[in-house]
């Protein structure tokens, strides 16, 4: 599946709408109201900080606009299609060609190599198999570690990992990052070198990025817009400081 | 994905955790190998026997009966077909009559009584048969010492070997080694024996140009005693034949004729209507082919009379072998039901310990069938690996059975053979056989894997 792109469109498109969505889940006796009634909008290219406390439902708002997860009630529409009306095949087609995640834990295949796993996304769309090698490897030494592509992941430092998994994550040309965490495993060094990737991506691609983080600073710094939840319900949106320079730094491009 | 991919993902996986699934996969090899070795010794066993009726003579040959005489040799004979009083008499223009079918090369009457027979002096009471020239070079005497008949009507005769033992005074106790046939031939070939006889002949009171024609049902019976040769000695074991090989001293039929030696149904031929001609209790129709053999019988059957032939012989031995086939069929497939539980737990396991790897194959756009297609691959790929392993443990089993027992077969005397049969569609079938177990032990953890919700998988580490 892809989404139908509106290019030419004069205002910025849409590219994530959540209208009042909730997702609660049964505890026995009790209901945990994981997101509970959050409506959203982020525009394509948009750079979205999701910010809150550990169990405010940062990561399960970002699963159902991942397609991992459905909403209790509500919806979620990326790039004009209602996710709600795709079939479990589509919404893997979804995830496949639409979206790419990246995770605190890194997750990659212990049991591939670098190559393999960043091929693996391809493998799953049935890219030539000529072709995927070529791109893999291109998009290992875009992050720096073409020298390391025969490596399997135990073999690498956390941030290597991790800059593994954002080229796994891109290999498909994705219109929308989601990233949970990415830098909660790294040290401040390591985790703004991702953090500069993410932002090249978000810059030169025009990706839209939604990223969970628990650091404040992180969020000012690199992302335009925060969004703040608690208790599954949001509680703050505004612009960040960067968005100003940023502004400034898209006039010189 | 496609399938290419998957099944290269797949092997990669099953490599991972090389011991377990390697042990499943020995475990399916072990399936395999028991269901070709059964059934190729159930294929074997049916060829020897197919072999043993072949070498009896009785391939390219029809049994005529008249059905006045006899029951037929099977309930549909019996059942269909002229009642026997309107049927035919089996005499001699019948004979002829048969030897005119087309693809027939003869039809031979069965000439057969016991009598008595005296060698150096001592009396043997046996069951002679006329032999046809033409049985000269059937492979049933192959084994025979000595010569066949020097003609067809030479005053010649061959014995089977359990008799020549006993012209030697030399009683086999039961469960004895077989005697070497050489040995026995030895002491008794160009020896003379005296076979002694009742001719039947004419009545003299009935008109001479008659002769065995318009009332042969009144004759006379007159006793002779007639001088043969001993020539052969042939090793074949009577139990397991049929028809004329049934009996122990054979003469050469046109020899045998000659001798107008009273018949069993001779005795039948008084009872019957004067004026009756003499008749046979059975011909033996010899054909040029034994892939004539149900078109004559067909044609003999519409004549009238009933026919017994390779296929009657072959019919219940083949529905025997079928059974047979159908029991080892099950037993060699038991160790494979086994297997097959190795391989739903073995994936089962892998499900487990790959739980966060699947959450995040689908995490990264992977669909439920991607992921079933993976776990199938795994399946399969096990199924192919021990389909093959199995088929040449299988084969390898069966060749050293084999080896044994014609080791064993060597040393009582025996000529080797071949008990063991491994066909190549056998080949074929256990290794699609053993992929289709497979992929149905697949079934249930390829599902489960697709069902796996990414959200859980991905949440713990
Ligand atoms: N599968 C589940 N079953 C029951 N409760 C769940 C499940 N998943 C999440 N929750 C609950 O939903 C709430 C939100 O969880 P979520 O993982 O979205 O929080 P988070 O903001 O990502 O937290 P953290 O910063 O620790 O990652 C928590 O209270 C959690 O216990
Ligand atoms: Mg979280």
């Amino acid at each position: 599946m892809s989404t139908p792109r509106t290019d030419g469109n004069p205002s910025p498109e849409i590219a994530v709408l959540t209208d009042n969505i909730c997702r609660h889940y049964q505890m026995g006796e009790a209901l945990i109201p994981a997101v509970d009634g959050i409506s959203l909008e982020i525009r394509s290219g948009e750079f979205v900080a999701l910010l809150g406390t550990s169990g405010s439902g940062k990561s399960s708002l970002l699963n159902l606009i991942a397609g991992l997860d459905r909403p209790t009630s509500g919806k979620v529409v990326v790039h004009g299609s209602d996710l709600a009306d795709l079939s479990r095949a589509e919404l893997a087609k979804y995830r496949l060609h639409t979206v790419g995640m990246v995770f605190q834990s890194f997750n990659l295949i212990p049991r591939m190599t670098l190559l393999e796993n960043v091929e693996l996304p391809m493998r799953i769309a049935e890219v030539n198999r000529n072709k995927r090698e070529a791109l893999a490897l291109k998009a290992l030494e875009r992050v720096g570690l073409g020298k390391r592509k025969k490596h399997r992941p135990v073999e690498l430092s956390g941030g290597e990992q991790q800059r593994a998994s954002l080229a796994r994550a891109l290999i498909n040309q994705p219109r929308l990052l989601l990233a949970d965490e990415p830098t909660g495993n790294l040290d401040s060094r390591t985790g703004t070198e991702i953090m500069n990737f993410i932002r090249e991506f978000n810059e030169s691609l025009g990706m839209t990025i939604v990223m969970v983080t628990h650091e404040r600073a992180l969020a000012e710094q690199y992302a335009r817009r925060m969004i703040s939840l608690a208790d599954g319900k949001l509680i703050d949106d505004r612009a960040t400081a960067s968005a100003a320079t940023a502004v400034v730094r898209r006039g010189e491009l | 994905m496609k399938l290419y991919d998957s099944t290269e993902l797949a092997v990669r996986n099953l490599r991972e955790s090389f011991l377990r699934n390697s042990l499943t996969t020995i475990g399916i090899s072990v399936g395999v190998a028991s269901l070709v070795a059964m059934l190729s010794l159930g294929i074997g066993l049916q060829k020897l026997a197919g072999r043993r009726l072949q070498s009896s003579g009785l391939f390219d040959t029809v049994i005529v009966t008249s059905r006045r005489d006899l029951r037929g040799f099977n309930r549909e004979q019996e059942d269909n077909g002229p009642a026997p009083a309107d049927s035919p008499a089996l005499d001699e223009p019948a004979r002829q009559k048969l030897e005119q079918l087309p693809n027939v090369i003869e039809a031979y009457p069965d000439i057969r009584f016991i009598t008595e027979l005296r060698f150096e002096g001592s009396p043997h009471l046996t069951m002679v048969a006329g032999l046809p020239f033409s049985s000269k070079n059937n492979d049933a005497f192959d084994g025979m010492q000595g010569n066949f008949f020097s003609s067809d009507s030479a005053p010649e005769a061959i014995l089977q070997k359990a008799f020549a033992e006993e012209l030697l005074g030399r009683t086999p106790k039961r469960g004895a080694d077989d005697v070497n046939v050489r040995e026995l031939a030895t002491p008794l070939l160009g020896k003379e024996l005296v076979l002694s006889y009742t001719e039947r002949t004419a009545t003299p009171s009935a008109s001479s140009e008659a002769d065995r024609g318009s009332d042969a049902a009144a004759y006379s019976v007159v006793r002779h005693r007639q001088a043969l040769k001993i020539v052969g000695i042939s090793d074949l074991d009577p139990d397991s034949m049929r028809g004329q090989a049934r009996a122990r001293v054979f003469l050469p039929l046109k020899f045998a004729q000659s001798l107008h030696v009273m018949q069993a149904s001779d005795v039948r031929d008084t009872t019957r209507l004067p004026g009756s001609a003499p008749t046979y209790s059975n011909v033996s129709v010899r054909l040029k082919s034994p892939k004539n053999v149900q078109a004559v019988e067909d044609a003999i059957k519409k004549m009238g009379f009933n026919t017994f032939s390779i296929t009657d012989a072959t019919r219940s031995m083949r529905q025997f072998f079928a059974v047979l086939d159908l029991f080892l069929g099950i037993f060699g497939s038991l160790a494979l039901a086994v297997a097959s539980i190795g391989i739903v737990n073995t994936l089962v396991m892998a499900i487990l310990e790959r739980r966060r790897e699947i959450g995040i194959m689908k995490a990264l756009g992977a669909s439920d069938a991607d992921v079933k297609g993976l776990f199938f691959a795994e399946a399969g790929a096990m199924g192919v690996f021990g389909g093959a392993v199995g088929v040449a443990l299988g084969w390898t089993i069966g060749r050293i059975i084999n080896l044994g027992t014609n080791v064993y077969l060597r040393r009582q005397n025996f000529p080797p053979e071949q008990i063991w049969f491994v066909p190549w569609w056998l080949i074929a079938g256990a290794i699609v056989f053993s992929i289709i177990i497979s992929l149905l032990s697949g079934l249930y953890p390829a599902s489960r894997a697709a069902r796996l919700d990414p959200v859980q998988a991905l949440r713990y580490e």
